[in-house]
Order: C-alpha cells, then structure tokens, then sequence
C-alpha cells in the first residue's frame, strides 16, 4: 500500500469537511473492495475518511411503505434483518449471497453503491425494486444512480447515507455467481410493485439496467413463460474470461425466468 | 508517521504503534506478535486470517489496523482456557480436521461465528458457511465433520 492519511471524523460535517481538504480523498466504509484496492497499489489516495466512526449511519428501518437501509450497514445485518425478511425478502436473500460471511460482516451497501461495480449485487436492488438513495445533498431516484463502469451520479465529496426500498407487492432474485469470486455473472431482480413490474440485470452491463420489453410482458402475464420469447441483445454487453457476450445474454433470461418462477410461487 | 492505538485483544488491553496503512494482521502478527493468525492468499480470499472484531469474523487482511481502535478482538490465542483447549480446537484434534493446518486457525474462528449465529448447524449448512475459508490441502471432508462434532460439544452433547 502507498502512504495515506487516515481520518476517523465522528460527524458527517467533519467527514465532508476532511474530504473537501484532502487533495486526493477517499471514503472508506466496509473496505471491502477499496482495501484490496490500495493492497494492489491500484489506488493512490491522499487521505482515507473512514465512516465507520459516525453514529446513525448503520441500520435498518421500516419508513411507510419502504424500508430504508443506512448507508454503513452490512450486508450480513440486512441478511438477518427481521424487518427486511418480512418486508422484502428478495433484498434480504440477495444480501445472503454476496462474497462469503466475512466479506458480509464487513462490507457495507453504501459502499457497495458507491463503487459501482458492475457486477456488484445491490445494484439490481436498487434498480429493480425502484430504490431512492439519500445523500448529504439530495436524493437521486435508483434508476438515474449508476451511470457506468464504476460510475455513479455522485458528484465528487458527495456520500451516501441511505437508501430507501418501497416494499414491492412480491420480487426475487436469481443469480448465476462466478463459483471463485461469488460476483454475479448475471444478477435478476424482478419486482411487482404498485407502479408495474421491474426488471433490473447486474452482471451483464457496464452498470446495472432495466430490461422494457421483459416488464410490459410480465405486467400482462407473471409467468416465466411470458418472458421466454424476449431476446436480449449481446450488443454492449461485458465480455471476459468467465462469460461472452452471448452467454450474458442467454443467462439473464434464464435469470428472469426463475426469478419470476420465485416470486410467483413465493 | 506512526501512531498510538488502543484495543482489547484476547481481553487484555493493549496500545501499539501503527502507521494509517498498517493492515490489522500485520497489527496481530508484527507487533503484538500474534502469530496464530495467518496471512495465506492476502487478497482476502482465504480466509486464514479471520479474528473476530466485536464478535463478528472478519479477514484481518482486509481492515486497517486503525478501524479497530477501541475495539474487541478475540484471535485464536484467546480461546483456550487455562492451558485446555476450547471444544472448537478440541474437535478438530479428535476429528482430524487439520493436514498442513495453516487454514485451520481461520477455519476454527469462522466455525466460531457460525455457531454463534447457528448453535445446531446442518453439515450444508457448515459447507455454505465455509464459503470464505480455503483448505488447500483440501481437507473440508474433516473440517465440516470437525465443526458439527464442535457445535455439539458446545451445545452440552458429549
């Protein structure tokens, strides 16, 4: 790791204000992708701002009709959340099946979002379930969020501090994960929420993407069948040592298709 | 430029040195000579180097050294008591659950956590949650049988 300065401000004022002074800074939340990150020299930041020293910014409510989630809470508190399990299970399960125990001990969903990777789990939750993310200065609606390859809508010292999921009549999500890094391959969230059907794919994209013709066809009939004649195109999508474009393509209608098979028959 | 912290490891508290980057192994296993712990992959892949922090198992690969300030970490020198093994270690010793057993000290802290969460662990259940913890000598068969033979010992079953 090269050098850096290490902060732990106990406000999300002096957390900002650390950020706003620090040449190159850097937000550490569960470290989870950031410290193997700067293990590999692949980062060079000027100071870490740690938020794990800001009370309030961890834990799981319920808000009306939506359940909202503090940006520093981790992926194993929302698995086990009893109010997440009753009101979306789909968002807890996803939760259950990112990296290992130990990764979900520690990171976080902010973090998560913030990093934008695209083949991170939460990001089809926050697309599929029609999340809004709060940040210090506004709230940005979850489709508008991720914009590309690691790429958000935050705008530079900008940082999460929640995110709130309106509780869909049912969801599920299936995932195909890469059997070493348990990152998705091809993720599905699909929701049936009082505004139509959603359908959101991690994995497959530059960043994490609605499939149209899927939720017009699921909203006239919630089948897996409705959807079995919908083509996705390859065209745009991620290529690599695991998965071609094609095969990514293939997989997210088998995806869809048993994450509708879940949610119907759930 | 180092500086001081303060945590409890093991229920003692202890004060060290550190630099912002120094990582909470090498915190474990540097300076406060610790060295059960073991770094295997260091690409928090592994899991050799899982201690609990506040009760909960975490790669101390992959969190600095300073996010621990002020907390509990429990490695795997703090389990046994009064020279006698904890029922974890006891049952991987009876259960052959180390070859090599560069894993197993990871493998012991993981198991810990699961049965805190699970005190009656299925053997798939035991398999899923060994998820992040690698045996290279691929060992898992008396791992797993290891683990349930320990969470029984734990439950009070003989």
């Amino acid at each position: 790791m090269y050098a850096f300065n290490y902060h732990r401000p106990e406000t999300l004022e002096a957390a900002s204000a650390a950020l706003a002074a620090a040449a190159d800074g850097q937000v550490l939340a569960g470290g989870q992708t950031l410290i193997p990150t700067l293990k590999q020299r692949l980062a060079n930041p000027s100071d870490v701002i740690d938020l794990g020293g800001i009370a309030g910014l961890g834990g799981v409510r319920r808000e009306g009709d939506a359940i909202v989630v503090g940006a520093m809470t981790r992926h194993a508190e929302v698995a086990s959340s009893a109010e997440v399990r009753n009101a979306i299970p789909a968002l807890a399960a996803l939760a259950d099946c990112i990296g290992d125990p130990q990764v979900r001990n520690a990171g976080t969903i902010g973090g998560s979002i913030a990093n934008a990777d695209p083949a991170a789990d939460y990001p089809a939750a926050v697309v599929g379930l029609g999340a809004t993310v709060r940040t210090g200065r506004r709230t940005i609606a979850g489709d508008d969020f991720f914009t590309g390859l690691f790429e958000t809508a935050l705008e530079e010292g900008e940082i999460v501090l929640s995110v709130s999921f309106p509780v869909p009549r049912r969801a599920a999500y299936a995932k195909f994960p890469n059997p070493a890094s348990r990152y998705a391959v091809v993720g599905v969230m699909v929701a049936e929420t009082a505004s139509g059907v959603r359908v959101a794919v991690t994995g497959a994209g530059g960043h994490a993407f609605r499939v149209g013709a899927m939720e017009s066809a699921l909203g006239a009939s919630f089948t897996p069948e409705a959807i079995r004649d919908v083509a996705v195109s390859p065209d745009g999508l991620n290529e690599d040592i695991h998965a071609s474009a094609e095969y990514r393509a293939h997989l997210v209608g088998v995806m869809a298709r048993r994450a509708v098979a879940a949610a119907a028959g759930g | 430029m180092p500086v001081d912290i303060s945590l409890n490891v093991n229920g003692k508290a202890v004060s060290a040195q550190v630099e912002d980057r120094t990582l909470l192994v090498e915190l474990l296993r540097e300076n406060l000579r610790l060295t059960g712990t073991h770094v295997g992959c260091d690409t928090s892949q592994c899991g050799a180097c899982v201690v609990h922090v506040d009760g909960r198992s975490v790669k101390a690969c992959t969190m600095l050294a300073r996010q621990a300030q002020g907390a509990a970490v429990t490695t795997i020198e703090g389990l046994a008591e009064d020279g006698k093994l904890h029922p974890m270690q006891e049952a991987f010793r009876e259960n052959h659950g180390l070859q090599c057993g560069f894993c197993t000290p990871g493998m012991v802290m993981s198991a810990l956590d699961l049965v805190a969460r699970n005190p009656d662990p299925s053997g798939a259940e035991v398999r899923e949650w060994l998820e992040g913890n690698l045996c290279r000598c691929t060992g898992y068969h008396n791992i797993v049988k290891s683990i349930l033979a320990g969470a029984n010992a734990m439950r009070g079953g003989s």
